[in-house]
């Protein structure tokens, strides 16, 4: 770890005014930052402590939530309104990390976790586009079991590793932000980025704009969604993918849905694709199926993760059968 | 050359003498266990008592120091750095930096290291154990991706790691062979295992093959696996007028002293190594290049020195258990009978070590036929040397062999419990020895009884919602071990009337309840309360040398003491004079009871210890004796066995694969210690279920480089992995064995990895024969 100095923001402007210098980054519960950091691929000569500003969970005007960036990740998942109203939120935090790991985590720090990528973490050994832009990407022709089918350049196959993220590009939440240009709100589909050739850059945040909120819109079919995610072991393990889905159904006919996939791309990968398949046409697993492959037919594989395809596309018509008969409800 | 010595070779394989040829036709009374230990008869004492091991309270408290928590005046701490390349020359070295940096004392690399002598290779001698037959930072040779190759000391570990982080190395890389077709394309070499060839052939097995009506012919594929002890490998080394110290991590104290001491040119008794609390070992915790380098900066800097290895330090440093290819072939009759066995394959190491991974070991007994090819070869690479990791050879081979009867028995439409015992063995089929003690049948029916084996259906016939689920077995196999060097110290302390007695034996206890078996076979040997037993274990300095490896810590102690008891009964009786009941008796006529001595056949004629110390005017009475040589082990063949039974549920969706349920049924001989038994068991097993669906070592081929050296990325269970064990056992006691017992620490890894695959056969009707079955393998 490279020595650093630790400041505690008592504000949102004091945070954007101590968070502005280059090489300063926020922190929140420390539960990514602090790892990477130990391990010198993150070498911040500042923390601004961002723990201290708004952790609560209000309700909106408009019928959703508001959550404040600095509140825990166990506090947004224990949430009443969360598990009555938006259940998947609920259990894909509750699919992620350890107890301990989540009673610390922030949900804006949850946002802005990097890649798990054991090339990226590799600073001695491994070349990485994504810690030093331009030496080149190990993980292409290396082990890549977790990384992208999805969305990927030639410069960088890396997967985002949040559960909690799935769940919000499924819900299309957005993101409330303050910087040194002042406040704004950015779509949460807007703030991850697509590698492309600059894979160093996980979002479109400019420098030194900290989030400070995320706000879940009402959306009625929400309490008729699932999590799920599937993994190499039973617990305490990154998502090989996941699926975050909300599902509302007209008569026989799939009114409307939402479907997100984790573990497949450099983002939350919200399903687009599949959801216009899916929309107004028959709940059967024949059409789940074919949503899903729609949205993988641009799957580029890679050595070791030529079956996430086929598997997102089984959980996901899982899923959805079991939404469209109540099952998960 | 003395008996002691030939034994010593025999028995570590260095030399094919008269012993091995002869020892097998000596009449069973020559031979130790020939006469059966007095306590297997002993039906109401501690002995099969399930008692808590004594260092849980300490370590609960945190009051148990581990090698790490050692602390000396003027302390400083280390970090290394290592190579990136896999093979060739360090060209530059930039540590301006590292040596400017704040709380700094010392960046010491190849150029500034102290001269040392290279470590002796395990196996090279007697006493050697170094890991690799490789000089320490005394050049600029780099031999794998990973090599520490600079140490860094600073006051505190913080400043010590960004030290090291600032170090910079530039490199001339050499051809280096870091891929298994490369290693293959090099040449194959027969494996040689503790000096002796890892070949046998008896008949024609091939010939037996392509004439046998039912035949298997598979091949089977395990990953390479690292280790994951709790404990990170640590050392608190400090210089005393020229003699080393060395708080150690260690499974093998005596003869990692003997080891270090000849690298800085010492004699025996100027190392001082303790090591009296192992936070796991399963093989690793011995001699690697931390130790040494942490001794060199220590000399250099003149300061005693902290050396803990980060997570990924250990995979960077200490080897773990290499990779195998597996070819089995049995050929049999319609009835299931087995008219041949193949099994052979690859494994790999590297140029500077010699450890195949022995993964016939377990077949040699295992089944009776008249047809049998046992081989493993090996290709070297250029990575970090490998070694033992719990059950090396059995883990891995019981997978292969175990499958393999699973696929005959749906081949020949038999039970594979009943095919098994179909082709139970009357004697050792490889080298025609009797079984000392092998009850495997009555652990299948016992086990297959309380598993509700009976209730198995076809592959692919049972399910529950989205669940597949089936049932699966398999036979797990480890030998009875002796290791030769054993000795015990018995320290008899009056004290009034009564006596305790202070047991020492240069044994290591990393958790498994040595400390507190060792005090209940002190305490029954010598007819004393538990309370009034102390345990000394886990230092140099004590006579002779017990290695926590083989699974025979636990016999080889057993063997001491009663070599040590039965020279105490003697200094004993020389000691009580003619005023004594016991006068005129001889050691054979007189055994200990109740807190003293007593004739064997007229308990009445009796003194207690207290009482012969009393009128000798002694305070304390000692004596040192060493184990007889274990030539049991050339006289009968000696195993352990256990019947796995598992269920798993495999996901139809997702491949996903939970065992449900798992039950494992063992013939250990005697089981010392119920409570601390069940735990080794359990632990072996849960070992068993990583080994079985998850872990692997990403060794890149590309550049030699492990990818995962972290418990993030490199996948053990975790406690939603692991089902309810059952736990049962035979409680034979095997008639030529001290107590009875054999050592269980490794076998109930063995079986595991095979029991879940034919399980997951069970399940979905699909066979997986490479580890580990992931779910990818099963959509």
């Amino acid at each position: 770890m490279t020595p650093f100095r630790y400041l505690r923001a008592a504000d949102v402007a004091d945070a954007v005014k101590l968070g502005t210098d280059d090489g300063a980054a926020f922190l929140g519960g420390g539960t990514n930052i602090v790892d990477l950091m130990r391990e010198t691929v993150a070498r911040p000569d500042r923390l601004v402590d961002v723990t201290g500003l708004s952790d609560t969970i209000t309700e909106t005007a408009d019928g959703g939530l508001l959550i404040g960036a600095a509140a825990r990740n166990t506090a947004v998942a224990e949430h009443r309104a969360v598990r009555t109203r938006y259940p998947l939120l609920s259990r894909a935090i509750l699919a992620g990390a350890s107890a301990q790991i989540r009673n610390m985590a922030t949900v804006g720090g949850n946002l802005l976790q990097r890649t798990r990528c054991t090339y990226f973490y590799d600073t001695d050994g491994s070349r990485c586009n994504k810690r030093a832009p331009g030496t080149g990407c190990d993980a292409r022709d290396g082990f890549n079991r977790i990384h992208a089918v999805l969305g990927a350049s030639d410069a960088c196959v890396a997967t985002h590793p949040s559960d909690m993220c799935v769940a919000l590009a499924a819900l299309d939440a957005v993101v409330h932000v303050n910087g040194p240009d002042g406040a704004r709100t950015i779509a949460f589909d807007a703030l991850h980025r697509l590698p492309g050739d600059r894979p160093d850059r996980d979002t479109m945040l400019a420098p030194g704009e900290l989030i400070t909120a995320i706000a879940l819109p009402p959306l009625r079919f929400a309490a008729n969604s699932a999590y799920r995610k599937v993994r190499d072991r039973a617990s305490y393990a990154f998502a090989l993918i996941s699926v975050a889905a909300a599902l509302e159904m007209d008569g026989d006919r799939i009114g409307d849905v939402r479907i997100a996939f984790g573990g497949v791309a450099h983002k939350p990968w919200r399903a687009t694709r599949a959801e216009a398949v899916l929309r107004g046409g028959p709940a059967t697993h024949a059409a789940y199926r074919a949503a899903a492959e729609a949205e993988f037919e641009t799957a580029r594989p890679l050595r070791d993760n030529a079956f996430k395809p086929e598997l997102a596309t089984r959980v996901l018509a899982a899923m959805l059968g079991d939404l469209a008969m109540g099952k998960l409800a | 050359m003395s008996i002691v010595d030939t034994a010593k070779q025999a028995a570590q394989g260095l030399v094919q003498g008269a012993m091995t040829k002869l020892v097998p036709l000596a009449p069973d009374s020559w031979i130790p266990g020939g006469r059966p230990d007095p306590l297997i008869d002993r039906k109401h004492g501690l002995i099969g008592t399930p008692l808590s091991r004594r260092d849980g309270a300490v370590k609960v408290k945190g009051e148990a120091r581990f090698a790490a928590e050692f602390r000396h005046e003027g302390m400083v701490y280390a970090a290394l750095a290592h190579a990136a390349i896999p093979r060739g020359r360090i060209t530059e070295i930039d540590s301006a930096a590292a040596e400017a940096a704040p709380g700094v004392v010392l960046v010491m690399t190849h150029r500034n290291a102290p001269r040392m002598n290279k470590p002796g290779v395990f196996g090279s001698s007697p006493t050697a154990v170094g890991s690799a037959d490789l000089s320490i930072l005394q050049d600029d040779r780099v031999h794998w991706n990973g090599q520490p190759i600079a140490c860094v000391l600073a006051e505190t570990q913080e400043q010590a790691d960004h030290a090291a982080s600032l170090l910079h190395f530039s490199y001339a890389a050499e051809p280096s062979t870091t891929s298994l077709d490369e290693a293959k394309a090099n040449g194959i070499e027969q494996g040689v295992f503790m000096g002796q060839p890892l070949l046998n052939r008896i008949g024609d097995a091939e010939a037996a093959l392509a004439a046998a009506p039912h035949v298997v012919d598979r091949r089977y594929r395990t990953p390479r696996h690292n280790h994951n002890a709790i404990e990170p490998h640590a050392a608190t080394i400090l210089w005393v007028d020229g003699e080393l110290v060395i708080h150690d991590a260690s499974q093998m104290v005596t003869a990692q002293a003997q080891t270090i001491g000849a690298v800085f040119d010492l004699e025996p008794g100027q190392v001082t190594l303790t090591s009296p609390y192992v936070g796991g070992g399963f093989g690793c915790k011995g001699l690697w290049d931390h130790q040494i380098i942490g001794a060199a900066a220590a000399k250099l800097a003149g300061r005693p020195v902290r050396m803990t290895l980060s997570r990924e330090g250990v995979y960077r440093v200490v080897g773990g258990r290499t990779l195998t290819e597996q070819r089995v072939a049995i050929g049999a009759s319609a009835d299931g009978a087995f008219d041949t066995i193949i099994h052979s394959g690859l494994s790999i190491m590297t140029p500077h070590n010699n450890m195949p991974e022995p993964f016939i070991l377990g077949t040699r007994p295992a089944y009776a036929c008249p047809n049998i090819t046992l081989q493993v070869e090996v290709a070297r690479m250029n990575m970090l040397a490998n070694t033992f990791m719990r059950a090396p050879g059995e883990a891995v081979g019981t997978f292969a062999l175990e499958s393999a009867i699973d696929e005959l028995a749906v081949d020949l439409g038999l039970d594979p419990v009943a095919l098994r015992i179909r082709n139970e063995p009357d004697k050792d089929p490889t080298s025609g020895l009797p079984f000392s003690s092998r009850h495997i049948v009555d652990a299948w029916r016992s086990g297959a009884e309380r598993f509700g084996w009976a209730a198995r259906g076809a592959p692919g016939e049972r399910r529950d919602g989205e669940w597949q689920v089936g049932m699966g077995c398999a036979t797990g196999t480890y030998p009875y071990y002796r290791m030769p060097g054993a000795q015990a110290r018995i320290t008899l302390i009056r004290e009034g009337k009564a006596v305790r007695a202070k047991i020492e034996v240069a044994a290591a206890e990393m958790g498994m309840g040595t400390a507190t078996t060792t005090a209940i076979v002190g305490a029954e040997r010598l007819a004393l309360s538990m309370d009034r037993i102390e345990v000394g274990y886990g230092d140099a300095s004590i006579p002779g040398a017990i290695m926590a490896g083989g699974s025979q810590q636990t016999a080889a102690i057993g063997a001491a003491i009663i070599a040590a008891h039965n020279a105490l009964v003697a200094e004993l009786l020389k000691l009580a004079g003619n005023d004594s009941p016991l006068a005129g008796l001889s050691a054979d006529d007189v055994g200990s009871e109740d807190g003293g001595l007593a004739k064997l056949d007229d308990p009445d004629r009796r003194e207690s210890y207290a009482s012969i110390l009393a009128r000798a005017q002694r305070d304390s009475i000692t004596v040192t004796e060493a184990a007889s040589p274990p030539l049991e082990q050339l006289h009968w063949s000696m195993h352990s066995h256990s019947a796995i039974f598992c269920e798993v549920r495999v996901n139809a969706v997702t491949g996903e694969t939970r065992v449900s349920r798992i039950l494992g049924s063992f013939d250990c001989g005697r089981i010392l210690n119920p409570k601390t038994a069940r735990s080794q068991f359990r632990g072996g097993i849960i070992m068993g279920l990583g080994l079985a669906l998850m872990e692997e070592t990403q060794f890149d081929e590309r550049n030699g480089r492990v990818m995962n050296p972290s418990l993030a990325e490199y996948h053990i269970p975790v406690h939603l992995d692991v089902p309810e064990i059952d736990v049962i056992w035979t409680d034979n006691p095997d008639p030529h064995t001290p107590m009875g017992a054999h050592g269980i620490g490794e076998i109930g890894i063995t079986g595991v990895a095979a029991a879940v695959a034919n399980a997951i056969y069970n399940a979905t009707g699909k066979r997986i024969r490479d580890l580990p079955i992931t779910l990818d393998k099963l959509l």
